[in-house]
């Protein structure tokens, strides 16, 4: 994936970075509400003034590097901690008042799996079943959830000889078993291979589906893309920005923009002046144009042929989720 | 909401018996499936109920070691007069073994139980977070006061039940080897009934919830370990001389004892719930 300058109109266009965190109003729909907290500990903060708004039904991913403030804005939500300052409101209720009744609507897949190696898989989801209230007769229950994510054939061995994505398996199989309403990710794919991450990660997707709430952490910017209804990308315990990917990319760069190669790459370099360019860029790879319509492609690519330059590849250039990172990071430091 | 800077405490409610025995009954699960954990525990109570009282007790009546007989007859000349006239038996053997059997091995009903829950409840709380499993249980809804309890209580079972299980196997030894001498099957006598039901729990049940708060504070469970040992240590020694105390006294004394030891533990107990936080599971330095 390529990563790209900041255009040069982009903090202008798109970025007072105090005006792109400051927080939507609450929404009933709210499933999430954490407005201003700030968390230290031993007096080094590790949240600071941190907000996060998550609409239910949406997947909101939480992107940052580590030490961000990711964990600790879970643990937040479900009150296993809690705030020095500012407010906490899941499901409209206090978790750090009515923790209980706010746990009980919430699934946890934890960055460790946190499962009982001593247990067998069966064992570890009736101690789930029995603390989250669903009693200790619920085998039916159990294999299906266990079902659900291919795990039901290992559920009587110890969990000590499971293998990293099994353990995965079976805790999302936990996390799910009591039907929360919200259910919350701490990197988890975190130690898999590639096809049980994207396993993991599709299971997550169709989590969605029954309605169903999620908020995942990742600082694995490619299994955000796609997968994000609105991203908030988290730097040192706060929020540079939230929003929906693509309304967030089409802040940070408002212009179209196109990359045109040609087997002779100087031949390309006639347009940067044309009329609706409004930046045009070319080192070593295709010429990067930026247009103020992208119906202005057809006129640029028959000026080039008319010119003798042969073009090879035009194609417009979506931003990526990192393309989007990195820019907010950059924009974050300079700022 | 949560008010900025204003912690509002947590609504309060009635205690969850469900989710205490899930979590005792999970832990004692995992203990019995720990065989380094109750084979060693096994030894010991063998030790201290079987192995040494049999040695000293055939010692005396089967192998007629004059001399050491000699010598426990004279000792039991400086026992209360009311214990003196409670030891049965008419040769010296028989009283010897009689005093031995019932006074002497008073301490390790203490001992055994304290030294076994107090191994388990040290690495209790920072098990789970050592092993990440606190995250889960941060994260669940059971309350932490719950969670404390069903942990306490998971540590004082195996103690108990291992005491319980040597007493039984002590009282048919003691029956066999010194019953003959002093006419008949004798044991166990109405104090050691006291202190195995009355005297005992509550001093294991005090440990237990000191164990138990300083589990969750340390950062390892080798750390939790060496600073439980520093506080049972003491109270091994109190118990200790209470329980000997209480077997030479009258049954009132062992009434007493047994009183203000649970008075203490119920204290310790509610100060030990009310104290742990839930952060503590996640092994973080959340003084909140």
């Amino acid at each position: 994936m390529t990563s790209l300058a900041l255009p040069s109109d982009a903090p202008a266009a798109a970025l007072d970075l105090a005006t792109a965190v400051a927080p939507p109003p609450v929404a009933t729909t709210d499933v999430v509400a954490m407005r201003n907290v700030w968390k230290r500990f031993a007096g080094v903060p590790a949240l600071r003034n941190l907000t996060i708004i998550v609409p239910q039904g949406n997947i909101t991913v939480l992107l940052g590097p580590n030490g961000a403030g990711k964990t600790t804005a879970i643990r937040m939500i479900t009150g296993a901690m809690t705030a020095d300052e500012g407010t906490v409101v899941v499901f409209g209720a206090d978790p750090e008042r009515d923790g209980e009744s706010v746990r009980r609507r919430c699934g946890v897949v934890a960055a460790k799996p946190a499962l009982y190696d001593r247990l067998s898989g069966f064992d570890n989801l009736v101690y789930s079943a029995e603390l989250y209230g669903l009693g200790r007769k619920c085998d039916a229950r159990i294999h299906a959830a266990a079902a659900r994510f291919g795990i039901d054939q290992a559920l009587d061995k110890q969990v000590g000889g499971y293998s990293t994505g099994m353990k995965t398996r079976l805790a999302l199989a936990r996390a799910v078993l009591h039907e929360p309403e919200l259910l919350l990710f701490d990197e988890p794919t975190s130690g898999l291979d590639p096809e049980s991450a994207h396993a993991v990660l599709q299971l997550i997707r169709d989590m969605t589906s029954d309605g169903s709430t999620v908020v995942m952490c990742t600082h694995h910017l490619i299994e955000a893309e796609g997968l994000a209804d609105q991203v908030v990308m988290l730097e040192d315990g706060t929020d540079l920005i939230s929003g929906k990917p693509a309304e967030l990319a089409r802040r940070y760069w408002p212009a179209a923009e196109v990359l045109i190669d040609a087997e002779d790459r100087s031949g390309l370099d006639l347009i940067a002046g044309a009329e609706g360019v409004t930046e045009y860029g070319r080192s070593d790879g295709p010429a990067r144009v930026q247009l103020d319509d992208l119906t202005r492609v057809p006129e640029l690519v028959r000026a080039l042929t008319e010119a003798g330059v042969r073009i090879t590849r035009v194609a417009p250039h979506e931003p990526t989720l990192e393309d989007l990172y990195f820019a907010v990071r950059r924009e974050a430091a300079h700022s | 909401m949560t008010a900025t800077t204003v912690h509002v405490p947590p609504r309060r409610r009635g205690l969850d018996w469900s989710s205490v025995r899930t979590v005792a009954r999970t832990d004692l699960k995992q203990l019995i499936q720990a065989k380094d954990f109750w084979i060693p525990m096994g030894i010991l109570g063998a030790f201290f109920f079987l192995i040494v009282p049999a040695t000293l007790l055939l010692t005396i009546t089967h192998f007629g070691n004059i001399d050491a007989v000699h010598k426990i007859s004279q000792a039991l000349d400086v026992l209360p007069a009311k214990a003196q006239a409670q030891i049965k038996g008419t040769s010296d053997a028989g009283r010897a073994s009689y005093a031995l059997a019932v006074y002497l091995f008073a301490p390790m009903a203490v001992v055994v139980p304290l030294t076994i829950s107090t191994a388990v409840g040290a690495a209790t709380i920072v098990g789970e977070r050592e092993r990440g499993t606190g995250e889960f249980l941060a994260h669940s809804p059971a309350g932490v006061r719950e969670i404390y309890l069903g942990k306490l209580i998971a540590s004082l079972i195996p103690g108990y039940f291992t005491t319980l299980v040597g007493f039984g196997a002590y009282s048919l030894l003691v029956n066999l080897v010194v019953g003959p001498e002093v006419g008949g099957w004798f044991f166990p006598t109405p104090q050691w009934w006291l202190l195995m039901l009355w005297v005992v729990p509550p001093f294991l049940a005090l440990a237990l919830s000191l164990v138990l708060r300083l589990s969750a504070r340390v950062r390892s469970t080798a750390a939790a370990h060496q600073a439980s040992g520093l506080i049972t240590l003491p109270l091994i020694m109190i118990a200790y001389s209470q329980s000997t105390g209480a077997l030479f006294g009258a049954t009132s004394a062992s009434l007493y004892i047994g009183a203000v030891a649970w008075l203490i533990a119920v204290f310790s107990l509610s100060r030990g719930m009310s104290k742990v936080r839930r952060a503590r599971l996640l092994g973080v330095a959340d003084e909140n």
